[in-house]
Parts: structure tokens; C-alpha cells; sequence
């Protein structure tokens, strides 16, 4: 399976990364390599193996429902560029 | 027993008749999400309390700071089961999390902690009861836990958002039904007993208004006989059970004219206005979706064994409709009065409380609960829980009219007094000497006065005209204050009135 330059395209634009014209169709090669590799483990036998979901080989460590943390705002929002009464600023988000 | 019958009050789903339109088979599904109510939040250990100032109740976890990782909440997991335990669903024995990935401000992280493939609950079924008395089973495809986002401000300042994440990290259940509601009216029934349920359980205070109960309904339209499914579009922004209704209505209205117009519906997020009761369509997002979920690497597999589910389904409440059943083989109520008191546990309890030593018969309990009790908590805007007539005051009430020391119309007054907080209705009763006349002797005396005062009426009524006897039990009740034991008073009237 090989990807195109307008689906690389596509993709780039979901996880809002910029990538210009000529860097297309060296990821479209490179990503259509990733996605062979996948096809070939698509070959491999399965059949009543349970699918894994983490390396791990664990389950989930669960914690107890206790509040523990404090408001640490003015700490947090040390880093925001923008912050006014209490929010976080950000460009006007239009739906 | 009483002489007082109050009606129930009447409750809920209009009387507005199905929209089926027609040519057309209304189709309906609904994804509910509901707000578990833990006290911190499914992967940090923030507050989930509602109504805090902006962002005090974000910590590093919800903002998705670099080097932060989830940890699951155990409480979260332990509602996700009760609640398939609750609906006979299966259960997910190994469920797996899920990153489903967009951008949008409020959700820091650039995705959302959900599940996908599996899934902590699976399918499963609940029954709603329909307009007509009939019985209904709805199918449940799956419910997930998942994380709520932030909320965006976006009318606050001038040419930017405002964004406050004490809401991201919040846990939810997002409870998805099969295609199996046919109007209005069966989703709202629907929503209802979901919300009924999630409350009995104890795992979502079903507050709809601080949007801890959400409904979005998919719908859409298809020939009768036609085998697979109409396009469909889904309604957001409702947050009553009365707009959940009209958006619907409205929405099936729409698609029946687009359709019969020769067009096609489109596929798209539509969102409910209820100031003009309609639902427009949101500006479609530049994108269709896709949001490429695949296994959160932070989190690993949550298994659930036999003993735990075993362990939860021995600590799960009665539910409703055992509870109703139950209703109306003990205490002989009928299908309407079993399910308006069991359709919510405090309501339920308070009934129980009030019945429970049997001195107070169930059909007076549940008319003066499901009549004056409700009628004063809707008149001052007051939940049971907060009403100022408790369950073994109202009892102390209702004992008095099962044992004639008090008419029903006095009892009502009782009630106010009690209701102000004037005290029990034993002291009130002893206070304002409102002890029921049942002397014989003193009530004859009284019927007397009023024979001897009304010369024509007695005249008329003894010449055959009967339903004059009203007028002389009003006069002789006045006359006593309202203290006359009216049963009584018929009696003795009727005697000393006979030509």
C-alpha cells in the first residue's frame, strides 16, 4: 500500500504539522514503507491469539477516588501568554 | 380511611402526539453522557465539585503538562460496572483506553482519554414503558468511561476565548442505545429511565441543568418497510428532557420536508435553540472527523474479575422496576402510582418510610405524597431531600386522618402549619383544639341550628330535590369548624332530614 502526496497531506493537517511540497513525497515513500510493514504483520497468523493492547503484560494499577491536589492557579498559569480573570486566552475559537 | 382524595400530580411527557409523519418510519438513537460522581477527577486527583472559580480545580494532569501521566480513578471503574450490572449488560472484562485525537483549545492534551474497541460495559438493555401502558425493551450497544474537556467562554471577551478546565478530567459514562426508539416520546421515556437509574445506583446526581446528564440524539428517517437506516443527523444541545423532546419533534418535521421535497438529508451535528425551537446546523467543521483512536500507551488494560462484579452486585440497591413491582403486589397501587414513586429513590424511601410500621395505608401515603408534598416542594422549588415535612412527620400526620382525629381538609391545613416549621402535627392538633368532633350529642346540635336556619331548604330537599344534602353538610362543617367528622355528619344528616 502506498500513500499519496494529498493523503500525506491530509494527515500532516490533522496533527497540525506544516510540511511543504517537497517534503511530501519523501514522507509519502517513508510513511507507505511504515504502513508495508504493517501489511506483512497482517500476514502473520492470529487466529486465537488475544490481542494486545500495552507491552506491559500488566493490568491497570487503580487509585483510590481521594482529592489531593490543591489550587496551584497562579503557578499553572505562569506559563500561559494570556490569562484574564482566572482563564486561559486563547485566538477567538469560532464554531 | 380518608375522606380526603387528592390526584396524583401529573408528571412528565407531553401529550403531543408522535410526529411519525407519515410516509415515513421515525428512527432514533441516543448517546447519553452521564457524569459519574466521584470527588476527583478519572485520571488526577483534582475535585470534580461544580461551580468553582476558573481553573482552581486544574491541576497538572488535566492541563496534559509534559511528564504528567493518568492514573485511574478506582470509584470511576466500580460505577461503570454497577451501571452495566443495573441494565443486564455484559461486561467488559478486559476494557482498554483510547486516545481519540482533535484539536480544539479546551482539550489541552490534543486528544481525549476514551474507549474504543472494548469497552468497560457492552451491550445491554433497559425497558420503557410507552404512552399506551405497552412495554418496551431498548437495546444499549455499549457504555465507556471516558474524560470531559474544558468549557470555552467565548462571549466574555472581545476577540478572544476564555478557557477554563475545571470540567476537563471529569469522568463520564457515555451510554450509547441502539437504533430502537421510534418518537419523541420513546426517547424521552428512554432518557427518563437511564436518569432514573443512573440516580438509583448513586453513580450521577442526573443534574441536567449543571450538565451532568447530557443527552444528543441521532435521528433520522426511512420509508416504512425499508430495511437499512435513513441518513441520519445528530442533535446536541438539549439539556432538559422537555427540549430533548421538541428538538426531536422538530428535527423529524425537518427531515420530512427535506425529504419530501426531493432533497437528501445531510449528515451533520445539528444544535437544539430553545428560544426559537428549532435546531440549526453547527458550521460543519473544516474536517470531517477522524480521530485516529488507537491504545493509550500511559495507561494499561483494566481487568475485572468475577469476585469484584459478585461483590458490586450484592451492594446494588432494588432497582426501579423491581421496586414497582414489588409496589403494586404489597401495597396494591396501580402501574401509574408504583412507577411515579419508584421512578426516583428518594421519593421511594420517603414512601417506604411513611408505610413502613402499617398504620398509614399505602394509597394515602403515595396521594398525599404524589399530591401535597410534591405540589409544596414545586411550588418553593425544593428537591424531597430538602423538604421541611420529613417522612416520619408526615406519617405522624396521615396517622391522625386514618384514626378520624382529623378530617382531610384539616390535615391539609396541618400541613402548612408543619410546612412553616410550626411543629408536629400532634402539637398542632393539641394547640389549636382541632381534635375531630365525633360526639354524637354535639354534632345533633349543631345539624339543629342549621335545620332551624334554612326553613326552605329543608322544605325542598324533603320534596325530593337530593343533592341539596351538600348544602347542609357544607353549612354544619362550617359550623363546626371544619372538626366535624364528615362521614358522620352525612349520616346524622340524612337521618334528621327524612320527611
Amino acid at each position: 500500500m502506498s500513500l499519496t502526496p494529498e493523503e500525506v497531506e491530509k494527515i500532516a493537517h490533522l496533527a497540525r504539522l506544516g510540511v511543504d511540497d517537497a517534503e511530501l513525497a519523501e514522507y509519502a515513500g517513508e510513511l507507505s514503507k511504515v504502513l508495508g510493514l504493517v501489511e506483512l504483520m497482517n500476514a502473520a497468523e492470529t487466529e486465537g491469539i488475544e490481542p494486545m493492547a500495552h507491552p506491559g503484560h500488566a493490568s491497570n494499577r487503580l487509585r483510590d477516588d481521594l482529592v489531593t491536589e490543591s489550587d496551584k492557579r497562579e503557578l499553572l498559569q505562569q506559563a500561559a501568554p494570556a490569562v484574564e480573570k482566572g482563564l486561559f486566552l486563547v485566538p477567538k475559537v469560532i464554531e | 380511611m380518608a375522606s380526603e382524595n387528592s390526584s396524583p400530580s401529573s408528571t412528565g411527557t407531553s401529550a403531543t402526539a408522535n410526529a411519525q409523519s407519515g410516509a415515513w418510519e421515525v428512527v432514533i438513537g441516543l448517546e447519553i453522557h452521564a457524569q459519574l460522581a466521584t470527588s476527583s477527577k478519572i485520571f488526577s486527583a483534582a475535585s470534580t465539585a461544580f461551580g468553582a472559580e476558573p481553573n482552581t480545580q486544574a491541576c497538572a494532569v488535566d492541563l496534559g503538562l509534559p511528564g504528567v501521566l493518568p492514573v485511574l480513578n478506582r470509584e470511576a471503574v466500580r460505577m461503570a460496572v454497577c451501571f452495566a450490572l443495573a441494565t443486564d449488560a455484559e461486561i467488559g472484562r478486559r476494557s482498554v483506553f483510547a486516545r481519540k485525537n482533535y484539536f480544539y483549545p479546551d482539550l489541552p492534551k490534543g486528544y481525549q482519554i476514551s474507549q474504543m474497541a472494548l469497552p468497560i460495559v457492552g451491550r445491554g438493555k433497559v425497558e420503557i414503558v410507552l404512552e399506551d401502558g405497552q412495554k418496551k425493551s431498548i437495546g444499549l450497544t455499549r457504555a465507556h468511561l471516558e474524560e470531559d474537556a474544558g468549557k470555552s467562554l467565548h462571549d466574555e471577551f472581545n476577540d478572544m476565548t476564555g478557557i477554563d478546565l475545571n470540567r476537563a478530567g471529569t469522568p463520564l459514562l457515555e451510554i450509547v442505545s441502539e437504533p430502537d426508539l421510534r418518537s419523541a416520546a420513546e426517547a424521552v421515556a428512554y432518557a427518563r429511565k437511564i436518569h432514573a437509574l443512573v440516580r438509583y445506583i448513586g453513580i450521577c446526581d442526573g443534574n441536567m441543568q449543571e450538565g451532568s446528564f447530557r443527552c444528543d440524539a441521532n435521528v433520522s428517517l426511512r420509508r416504512w418497510g425499508q430495511q437499512e437506516l435513513g441518513t441520519r443527523t445528530e442533535v446536541k444541545n438539549v439539556n432538559s428532557f422537555r427540549f430533548l423532546e421538541r428538538a426531536i419533534e422538530f428535527e423529524i418535521e425537518r427531515q420530512a420536508d427535506v425529504l419530501e421535497s426531493g432533497q437528501a438529508v445531510i449528515q451533520e451535528t445539528r444544535l437544539y435553540d430553545a428560544d426559537r425551537d428549532e435546531t440549526r446546523s453547527m458550521r460543519s467543521k473544516e474536517e470531517a472527523n477522524d480521530y485516529r483512536y488507537f491504545p493509550d500507551p500511559d495507561l494499561l488494560p483494566v481487568e475485572i474479575d468475577d469476585e469484584y462484579i459478585e461483590s458490586l452486585r450484592a451492594g446494588l440497591p432494588e432497582l426501579p422496576d423491581a421496586r414497582a413491582q414489588r409496589y403494586r403486589e404489597d401495597y396494591a397501587l396501580s402501574d401509574y402510582d408504583a412507577g411515579v414513586l419508584t421512578s426516583d429513590r428518594a421519593t421511594a424511601d420517603y414512601f417506604e418510610a411513611v408505610v413502613t410500621d402499617g398504620r398509614v395505608s399505602p394509597k394515602l401515603a403515595n396521594n398525599w405524597l404524589a399530591g401535597e408534598v410534591f405540589a409544596r416542594l414545586n411550588r418553593d422549588n425544593l428537591e424531597l431531600a430538602d423538604s421541611p415535612v420529613d417522612a416520619s412527620a408526615l406519617a405522624g400526620l396521615l396517622i391522625r386522618i386514618e384514626d378520624n382525629t382529623i378530617s382531610g381538609k384539616i390535615a391539609k391545613q396541618l400541613l402548612d402549619d408543619m410546612w412553616a416549621g410550626k411543629g408536629s402535627a400532634d402539637d398542632l392538633i393539641e394547640a389549636g383544639g382541632l381534635r375531630q368532633i365525633t360526639d354524637t350529642g354535639a354534632l345533633e346540635s349543631m345539624i339543629d341550628a342549621v335545620i332551624e336556619e334554612n326553613p326552605g331548604q329543608v322544605a325542598e330537599y324533603r320534596a325530593g330535590k337530593d343533592k341539596l344534602l351538600g348544602f347542609f353538610v357544607g353549612k354544619a362543617m362550617k359550623a363546626s369548624q371544619g372538626k366535624a367528622n364528615p362521614a358522620q355528619l352525612n349520616e346524622l344528616l340524612r337521618q334528621k332530614l327524612k320527611p
